[in-house]
């Protein structure tokens, strides 16, 4: 089943409080996914030339002011970081590909959530309502934000097999509903040199756009490629650093709601999520078309 | 009219659970006097709201509702003041059940009887499967509606989306607008003064009786499927 939950702000006040808004719309979407949680924020950019990690590690013990200072001495760089529960931000004045692939070099034993200037990913097994209670996600302010709640099908329930996947900097996908040919991509994309892993069919899309832009595709292009070249039931939410992307596939049998007002855009696998916003009932609200991608874009002011 | 006709069941959703009132509402069946008319408050899009409903009263939702409602009426007159979720009126008996706003997926899915009417557009799958209701839409349907349509009414002011009809028995859909294509076995036929005459009657039922019924297109089954072989019939 799963549900998916996006909240994209138009307010200061709605930026402000983007973190309890996203909590209730997840725990609406408890009972659709209660394998696991997980959350993207774009929030806090870093300055020109910096970046931001999500790092994950299962103790929540883990000494990360050790990392950073580790970071500090061998990048040259000052790292800044924020732990919650078991993951972390690190912030530091490097360019993120650099910090990234020295994360993955000097500390394999840490998994890297997410990389970019602006995206922060957090993801864990267990009850969305545990979760957000677990991750103090209503203290958290951004711009925008997507949200997952999980019900597997497709692979095991683990903290890799959690949503949202990142797809590249500042990128990452949530998906509800399941891939029918996601073994042969996988093996096709491998052999482009994109690493997975899992046995997870919604990483194998999140591999797909990543390597579809990779290869120059922009964004939009790289979900109408999925219309081609995925098999399988899918409503898939999309977080760039500026906004989101909706696509449902052709059949479009999984659920998906579009609303907004002045002060926000949403998207939820259903209206009861979308119920928990300011002025819901005020809102505009229709169903994306299958096999067509919305996208909204934060207008630089 | 009595002061008990006029008596009004509020029921506010942020405060009472969903089960109590669909309970409260199952306890109307049999009543030589049930409460005759209700209204639910804050439905907040939740699920199954007021299912299963079986005697001659009149329930009106004020707000958005989620998945399956009003399914598997009888008797009642349900009005949702809003959107509807996944599977509005499935299943449905008898009774009416209206929207003011649009419903999503499957409205009407397997509709033995009654009436079904959307005030907006439905999305895909509308009418999947009828047995024997009527469904008229204001707005527009999605792809794939009437799929496997066997018997009853479908009557669309606005436009259909791919597939109509895709595998329809004796169900009859009527299109005012475009179709933006027909399913397999799904034809236009002609249309008569006999159904110029139901055209009217569901119209008039659903409140849309400035609607000219000879605006609209006739659809049906060209009865060339498998199905409809006369040498397979010893196969059921």
């Amino acid at each position: 089943m799963c549900g998916i939950a996006g909240l994209f702000a138009k307010s200061d006040r709605i930026a402000e409080e983007l973190g309890a808004h996203l909590e209730a719309m997840l725990v609406q979407l408890n009972d659709r996914g209660p394998d696991s949680a997980g959350v993207a924020f774009y929030r806090d950019p870093v300055p020109s030339g910096g970046s931001k990690l999500s790092l994950q590690h299962p103790d929540e013990a883990y000494p990360w002011d050790a990392l950073a200072a580790d970071a500090a001495e061998a990048l040259g760089a000052h790292a800044d970081i924020e732990q919650r529960a078991n993951h972390c931000v690190v912030r530091l004045d490097v360019a993120a590909d650099v910090a990234e692939e020295w994360v993955a070099r000097a500390h394999p034993e840490v998994r890297v959530m997410s990389a970019g200037t602006v995206i922060e990913i957090y993801k864990e097994v267990g009850l969305p309502t545990a979760f957000a209670e677990r991750f103090r996600l209503s203290e958290l302010s951004g711009s925008h934000a997507l949200g997952h709640t999980r019900m597997a099908t497709e692979s095991r329930v683990t903290t890799d097999g959690s949503h949202p996947f990142s797809t590249g900097l500042d990128l990452c996908l949530v998906h509800n509903g399941s891939l029918s040919n996601h073994n042969r991509v996988r093996k096709d994309l491998a052999r482009e040199g994109i690493v997975f892993r899992t046995e997870n069919d919604s990483e194998v899309a999140a591999g797909y756009l990543m390597w579809r832009m990779r290869e120059g595709a922009t964004l939009d292009q790289a979900l109408e490629g999925c219309l081609e070249d995925l098999d399988g039931f899918y409503t898939f939410a999309v977080g760039t650093a500026d906004g989101f992307a909706v696509l449902r596939d052709p059949i479009a049998c999984k659920p998906a709601v579009l609303a907004e007002t002045d002060d926000w855009v949403a998207m939820a696998s259903e209206y009861r999520a979308i119920a928990t916003l300011p002025d819901a009932d005020r809102a505009r609200i229709w169903e994306p078309e299958p096999a067509t991608v919305y996208s909204w874009d934060r207008v630089p002011a | 009219m009595s002061a008990t006709a006029e008596r009004v069941q509020t029921v506010d959703l942020a405060s009472t659970p969903l089960r109590e009132l669909n309970q409260r509402l199952h306890d109307q069946a049999g009543l030589d006097e049930p409460e005759r008319h209700w209204r639910v408050l804050n439905p907040s899009g939740a699920h199954a709201l007021a299912c299963g409903v079986d005697a001659p009263i009149e329930i009106d939702i004020m707000g958005h509702a989620g998945y399956y409602c009003a399914g598997m009426n009888k008797q009642a007159t349900i009005t949702v003041h809003g959107n509807a979720g996944v599977g509005l009126a499935e299943n449905i008996m008898s009774g009416v059940v209206r929207v003011t706003g649009s419903t999503s997926q499957a409205a009407g899915a397997t509709a033995r009887g009654g009436l079904i009417v959307v005030e907006g557009d439905a999305s895909a799958r509308c009418g999947i499967s009828l047995k024997g209701g009527d469904i008229v839409v204001h707005g527009s349907v999605g792809h794939m509606s009437a799929f496997m349509a066997q018997t009853g009414r479908m009557v669309v002011l606005g436009d259909a989306g791919d597939a109509l009809g895709d595998s329809i028995y004796e169900a009859r859909i009527y299109v005012r607008g475009s179709v933006k294509g027909l399913g397999a076995d799904c034809v236009e036929k002609e249309l008569r003064d006999e159904h110029r005459q139901e055209l009217a009657e569901l119209l008039a039922a659903a409140g849309a009786d400035g609607a000219d019924p000879g605006d609209f297109r006739r659809y049906g089954s060209a009865r060339n499927l498998y199905t409809f072989h006369i040498d397979n019939a010893g196969s059921y």
